[in-house]
């Protein structure tokens, strides 16, 4: 039955979002924004699949683990966007394939 | 029956708009589309029976990281019609995508009967609602993680800060502690005056 919601569902819901996000990342090499986006939209489909596992399981503590992915994903996105402010006034664009500057 | 109609509503709502984050022209269209995908994240919390994350997902999410994004793609002086020049990038992606999909197809192909993890229905805190389910959890169980993630907080907020922060040269500021530290030996000359002797 197509209409019981069960752990496939959700699981099959967040391989997908990963995959759009991990796509994401190749698709915009030009915008450095656009990446952390794609990295948000991978976070919550980690997300997804913690809190589908906690209540499948009936187990919390995926629900918990989920909360310090959001922590993460917070400080992550403050900081990679302080970086790129930074960049940007130093460099004035923030084309990735010209970040070029440590010669790494 | 209505619940799985809802998922299915939420879920395509999802994808659709995370397709259209990563192809959208426009950064703040793709900024705004982000939000319409935790808001619909955020609906199948709520659906699959975690409200207290649901919640919390739309304040950090849309609340906070959102509002960051669009502060910075429009702080920023950004020409969009240089930046959506496509890069040879995509054909790898695809492959990489692909790999990833395939993978994914074989794990739910050849998926083990027997289900090996447990299935902890009879626990002692199922008559508590979620929240005080997190709650009785994280003080308890993970405290000295919920401890790491404030600290890692703290961290991004003070690297946020000394990342973005300078000072230029011309800007008069005001100095504190050399305000507050002047004493009366060091700011104050006391002269004797000699009068001189009048006729």
């Amino acid at each position: 039955m197509i209409f019981e919601i069960g752990i496939y569902h959700y699981t099959i819901l967040s391989a997908f979002l990963f995959f759009t996000g991990v796509f994401g990342i190749f698709l915009n090499r030009t915008n450095l924004i656009i990446i952390l986006m794609s990295l948000e939209l991978i976070l919550l489909s980690v997300s997804i699949n913690f809190i589908s596992f906690s209540v499948f399981l009936g187990d919390i503590t995926g629900q918990i683990f989920s909360l310090f992915i959001l922590t993460v994903a917070a400080g992550e996105a403050a900081i990679g966007l302080a970086i790129l402010v930074v960049y940007f006034r130093n460099s004035g664009n923030i084309n990735v394939n010209e970040i070029n500057k440590m010669r790494g | 029956m209505f619940a799985s109609i809802l998922f299915f509503i939420f879920s395509f709502l999802i994808l659709a708009s995370a397709l259209l984050v990563i192809t959208s022209k426009n950064p703040v269209n793709s900024v705004i589309f982000l939000i319409f995908s935790f808001f619909n994240a955020a609906g199948i919390f709520l659906i699959a029976g975690a409200e207290f994350l649901a919640l919390i997902m739309l304040i950090v999410y849309v609340g906070a990281v959102a509002v960051l994004f669009l502060f910075v793609v429009m702080m920023l002086d950004l020409n969009f019609e240089e930046l959506n020049k496509k890069t040879n990038f995509v054909k790898t992606g695809i492959i990489t995508t692909g790999i990833l999909i395939t993978e994914m197809i074989v794990l739910f192909v050849y998926y083990p009967e027997e289900q090996s993890f447990i299935i902890n229905k009879n626990n002692e805190l199922n008559s508590l609602t979620n929240t005080e389910m997190i709650g009785s959890k994280i003080y308890t169980e993970h405290f000295y993680h919920f401890q790491i993630a404030g600290l890692i907080l703290l961290v991004a907020m003070i690297g946020a800060i000394v990342l973005t922060l300078r000072h230029r040269d011309n800007v008069r500021r005001q100095d504190i502690s050399s305000q507050v530290s002047r004493d009366q030996e060091k700011n104050v000359e006391l002269k004797d005056i000699t009068f001189e002797e009048s006729e």
